[in-house]
């Protein structure tokens, strides 16, 4: 921008993190390249796990920093911090799953060699060899770095890197499936354009901002919306781009349509990582700009959130109904619980801002849980998604169908669960930002809702197992504690959640 | 604390009640809770290994949390009148900012009284499930379940604020949905549990919608505090936050238009029906209503629509329950009827709260008392529940026919057993504030009459229908005693109330003050309804004293409606479900099929690579785009109109 650019002054400490996660991502690529094929394996989870629990250890070191960094471009904030420890927490639950290969005879939920045509020849070969890809997990730990980063972002050009090392990742990864590939690669591909497309949306808007403000710091669009508050079609074109943007990644009507295809086609561990962590990201990200950079015009965006909130809420809810694919009634679920946070982002108050954070908790741990389930009902082509299947699933293994019905009553927020304590903030926040027919369209929305959520749990226990139903596959230890933690989380927010409450309330607010 | 409350308040509001500190035998209230949620916790955590004995330590822990009970009643009438009302807070549950919700107990009169009945009663039907359960593979999740509604209805009753209250009110849901769908086999189970599940939950939405709207007008949701500053709201507050109650509570106790459910979950076990569908579960919106008195009283719409909805539902239950052929729909559209009754009472103000949980008492014993007889009599009868397949059962099952005779007289309301004094009080209160009411209340005893007397006459006089290979037989006594005690209680608990246990006075602190004697003569007015009662009593030994058929006979226009539970099916088919199915599919054909309808059956699309590629490039993926185009013409037109407003 200026012609002489200083040399940043940089306190690596705070940004540790973040630096362990890509480190340990690069060295992957080299392990990748020089390791050989059968010490890839432990090599690639011995640095995942590593960086993420020693990633989210430096985080705790570190939560009590607060500062801009890098010249203003990083800030480590309460919120930042909190996100972040959210995305590597859920990231290591992830992980776990990723790690599963005792689920599928063949090995585990990645296609042996992406680049293999499905139904080849090569792909019969690779395949009746054994081969495993490990590509996967430098590729996870970019996408982990990415989502670190999105919140944390203080201009609109970092972000802008941020989300697209998020995404690019996970287009692979939504390719890599290793059962119904065709499915798997149109669900990459869709989710490739469309991603491209919504990031220029983003691109386009931060250009339009860049023009009304002269800066693309998020404190200096602040600033000169306080300075110059007249109208300007370069601003509202802006901010409207750039929601367009992140909306997209958030899954919010009307940008939602890739959602169902991608949750459906891509590997279900790479589902539940997208389905919870990217969410996380994209609306700490979103809760960023919005309340950091265009915080002085909230009336503005305001409204034009209730109007998105509501829509998400009542066509998630509404098309969930007749979907007759888990995963895919799980994705219009996911599109309906993005709503439900959009109502307390569009609070535009601390409360809204802790209560989306809680939500975010609730809902990312929740959706983990879901889908380790998913992974587990099984038949002979694979995953048994067709909501049929799953009859009488609580008769043949009461302990796993108990686990998805708890989700399940999370996800329709009955009490005692952390759904519900996480629905009954944004509603609040809502209220008190007099939003009271957002908030009635969210009830609304949350009995219709109730209607899928609990149809499912009918089917489990209470149909009779068809005579070729699918069988559960006996989890190893990862999927396990994966479901364990799900389970833990849900049940323990919703019957104390204060610590997590303080935890959130004592981060406070954005740094400008 | 009359004097005092009455000078400080105006004189018919609930006198607030300071809460004391828990301290002595109080100290250990959530010890009431904690029993039965560790009967539930080891049954159904403990799997196969607790098959045995699990039955049994279900009861125990029931049995146990009713002495303890008994205690704190005793430990609480040796207290003044005014100091009766305990506090217990265990911990912080949900704290935001201003937002501050205690897990915490409050155990007063009104509370008092509702753990009673959910301990004692819950003893009963827990012992009597024991024979009536024996030869069921899973009973001790049956056990389980029961000790889990046990004590999601004691959290309701105990709890201090509205959300804590609202998470028994979902307990005792989820309990009541697991309870009916007991019997997965059957396919009818399954979808009655369903049914009620949904049901119940638009009556939940208006319990959330209520409990925001309470926070967001009080700044909290603690009853003391609410009640104390109910009188500053405004009256369309008032009134709205009263409509969303009675919403909830409509949902809970089965009342119009939320009524549907009630018949369906006779389908689960038999003592289920008595516990939670008839003795406890569906009278919380009763409770509902009157402990949010303070509420009620700021707001004459909300009590008037409250006063309608139980006359509605009074007479709709009644005609129901006139019509059916299985004894336990049939006793299901009485508790609809009976319900009704106290929501009238409660909608009355405060001159009828105290009627309302007097007759909820009163019903919550005759009503599991005849449940369990018809229960006893479904077991005799290998399980079959026409009526018309009955007769004559007198003999065969002297202790059931004995019992069922004495909830009968109960319930019909004839002096001096329970039903008489609870019933006549609601009438008496009726006629002092709307005649109108008070007229229908008369009717609508006159229509109990005939189809509890049309149920006895079917079931236990008259000539034998039985199918061949039936042979009835008298239960054993571990079902039998508790109808016996129950029987008991049905004949005397009314008076015992009024007599020994001065039930208005006890109430009162909660409740407010009594207004000033009825005018109209008590006992004219109780001849009336009485000879109004014996009247619908003869109309029935008049219509089933010769033969009964065994396939029910054509019947008038009213019969056949009745018969199909007044198309209650047909109508919320209609009106709800099909709309929403229709606006679903809707949307998935925009949303679904027409934009991506081949991908449910691209999994079978092995070959065709190409072609399956192209179409994703030049078909679907641009019209997802066309959308977000469309999508982000939407988000910026928004906020122009914004700005330009």
């Amino acid at each position: 921008m200026n012609e002489m650019m200083p040399t940043p002054e940089i306190d690596y400490l705070p940004l540790l993190p973040m630096i362990i996660v890509a480190a340990a991502a690069v060295i992957g690529v080299i392990v990748e390249a020089f390791a050989p094929r059968r010490a890839r394996r432990p090599l690639q989870l011995v640095l995942a796990f590593g960086s993420l629990i020693g990633a989210f250890a430096a985080l705790v070191w570190q939560s009590g920093v607060r500062s801009t960094e890098v010249e203003g471009a990083v800030v480590i904030d309460g919120p930042s911090v909190i996100l972040q420890g959210i995305v590597l927490l859920l990231a290591i639950v992830a992980a776990l799953l990723i790690s599963e290969r005792t689920l599928d005879p063949a090995g585990d939920a990645f296609a042996p060699r992406a680049s293999a045509l499905p139904g080849s020849e090569d792909e019969r070969q690779f395949t009746s060899r054994g081969y495993l890809q490990t590509e996967v997990w430098p590729l996870f730990l970019f996408s982990v770095l990415g989502m670190m980063l999105f919140p944390a972002a203080n201009n609109l050009l970092v972000m802008f890197v941020a989300l697209e090392v998020m995404s690019l990742p996970l287009y692979l990864l939504a390719g890599m499936a290793r059962r119904r590939r065709l499915l798997s690669q149109e669900a990459a591909l869709k989710y490739f354009i469309l991603g491209a497309f919504s990031s220029a949306f983003f691109l386009f808007g931060s250009a339009l901002t860049y023009g009304y403000a002269g800066t693309i710091q998020f404190s200096g669009i602040a600033e000169a919306l306080t300075a110059q508050p007249g109208r300007s079609a370069l601003l509202v074109g802006g901010l409207a781009l750039i929601g367009v943007g992140m909306l997209f990644k958030i899954g919010a009507v009307p940008f939602h349509q890739w959602v169902p295809d991608v949750y459906q086609g891509s590997p279900s561990p790479i589902t539940a990582f997208m389905a919870a962590a990217v969410k996380v990201a994209a609306i700490g990200a979103l809760l960023r700009v919005l309340y950091v950079a265009f915080g002085g015009i909230r009336w503005d965006w305001q409204f034009m959130l209730w109007v998105i909130a509501g829509l998400t809420m009542l066509v998630g809810s509404i098309v969930a109904i007749s979907q007759s694919d888990i995963k895919r009634m799980l994705a219009y679920s996911s599109i309906a619980q993005a709503g439900f946070i959009l109502v307390g982002v569009s609070a535009a108050s601390q409360a809204g801002l802790d209560a989306s954070l809680f939500y975010l908790i609730a809902y990312g741990f929740t959706t983990m849980g879901t889908f380790a389930v998913v992974s587990l009902v099984r038949d002979s082509t694979g995953e048994a998604t067709k909501i049929s299947q799953w009859a009488g699933l609580g008769r043949k293994s009461p302990v796993l169908a108990t686990c998805f019905a708890i989700f399940m009553l999370a996800l329709a927020g009955i009490p005692l669960t952390s759904g519900f304590v996480g629905k009954f903030l944004v509603f609040e926040a809502a209220l008190a930002a007099d939003a009271i027919v957002v908030v009635l369209i969210g009830v609304l929305a949350s009995i219709i809702a109730a209607f899928f959520y609990v149809r499912v749990i009918v089917v489990m226990f209470f149909s009779d197992p068809p005579e070729d139903g699918p069988s559960v596959v006996i989890p190893s230890a990862a999927t396990t504690l994966a479901l364990a933690i799900s389970v833990a989380v849900t049940v323990i927010l919703g019957v104390l959640p204060q610590p997590v409450l303080d935890l959130i309330e004592q981060a406070g607010v954005f740094l400008g | 604390m009359i004097g005092t409350g009455a000078a400080m308040l105006s004189d018919s509001a609930p006198v607030l009640q300071p809460l004391a500190p828990a301290s002595g035998v109080f100290a250990y209230l959530w010890v009431l809770l904690a029993l039965p949620l560790f009967g539930a916790a080891v049954l159904l955590l403990g799997g196969r290994r607790t098959n045995r004995w699990g039955p049994y330590l279900g009861c125990l822990t029931v049995i146990t949390a009713a002495a303890y009970a008994i205690a704190l009643l005793v430990s609480m009438m040796a207290l003044p009148a005014d100091e009766r009302a305990i506090g217990q807070s265990l911990y912080s549950w949900v704290a935001v900012g201003s937002f501050q919700a205690e897990f915490a107990l409050q155990l007063d009169q009104l509370s008092m009284v509702f753990v009673l009945l959910i301990t004692i009663v819950g003893s009963l039907i827990h012992v009597y499930s024991l024979g009536y359960m024996e030869h069921d593979v899973d009973r001790r999740k049956f056990f389980g379940y029961l000790n889990l509604f046990i004590a999601a209805m004691l959290l309701l009753v105990l709890a201090d604020n509205y959300l804590l209250l609202y998470v028994g009110w979902e307990g005792v849901g989820l309990a009541s949905y697991l309870l009916i769908g007991f019997w997965q086999f059957k396919p009818s189970a399954a979808a009655a549990a369903k049914k009620a599940f949904v049901m119940n939950r638009i009556g939940d939405v208006g319990l959330s919608l209520a409990i925001m709207l309470i926070f967001v007008t009080f700044g909290t949701v603690a009853f003391d505090s609410v009640f104390a500053q109910a009188g500053q709201a405004s009256e369309t507050t008032l009134t709205w936050i009263g409509l969303l109650l009675l919403l909830a509570a409509c949902g809970k106790s089965a009342q119009f238009p939320l009524q549907a459910w009630l018949l369906d979950a006779m389908e689960g076990p038999t003592p289920v029906s008595a516990l939670i569908h008839a003795a406890t579960m569906v009278t919380a919106g009763v409770y509902l209503i009157v402990r949010s008195g303070a509420i009620f009283d700021g707001t004459a719409v909300a009590l008037t629509v409250v006063a309608i909805v139980g006359v509605i539902t009074m007479f709709l239950g009644a005609i129901i329950g006139s019509a059916k052929d299985d004894i336990k729909k049939a006793l299901a559209g009485s508790t609809m009827s009976q319900i009704g009754y106290m929501i009238i009472a409660a909608g009355l103000g405060p001159i009828g709260y105290v009627f309302a949980i007097f007759h909820l008492l009163t019903h919550g014993v005759f009503k599991a008392n005849l449940f369990l007889g018809a229960g006893s009599v479904i077991h005799g009868m290998d399980g079959q529940q026409d009526m018309r397949r009955y007769g004559a059962l007198r003999t065969a099952m002297v202790v059931t026919w004995l019992t069922f005779m004495c909830g009968y007289l109960a319930i019909i309301g004839i002096p001096p057993f329970s039903g008489f004094f609870s019933k006549d009080d609601i009438i008496h209160a009726a006629f002092e504030k709307n005649w109108i009411i008070g007229v229908c209340g008369v009717l609508a005893a006159g229509i109990t009459g005939f189809y509890m007397t049309r149920m006895i006459i079917m079931t236990f006089f008259g000539k034998a229908r039985w199918e061949d290979d039936v042979h009835p037989h008298e239960s054993k006594p571990v079902m039998t005693i508790p109808l016996i005690i129950l029987g008991i209680g049905s004949l005397f608990t009314g008076a015992a109330l009024v007599y020994w246990g001065d039930i208005v006075g006890w109430l009162e602190p909660v409740t407010g003050l009594q207004e000033e004697p009825l005018a109209i003569p008590t006992i004219a007015l109780e001849g009336i309804t009485l000879t109004v009662v014996l009247i619908g009593v003869a109309i029935a030994i008049a219509k089933y004293r010769s033969t009964v058929p065994v396939e029910p006979p054509p019947g008038n226009l009213l019969t056949v409606a009745a018969r199909n539970s007044l198309y209650d099916d047909a109508i919320n088919d209609a009106l709800v479900v099909q709309p929403t199915y229709a606006l679903s599919r809707g949307f998935v054909t925009v949303d679904d099929r027409v934009i991506d309808g081949t991908v449910e059956g691209s999994a079978s699309l092995v070959g065709g690579v190409s072609r399956r590629l192209r179409l994703v490039q030049t078909g679907f993926a641009r019209s997802y785009a066309l959308l977000m185009v469309a999508g982000a013409i939407l988000v910026a037109v928004v906020l122009v109109v914004v700005r330009l407003s």
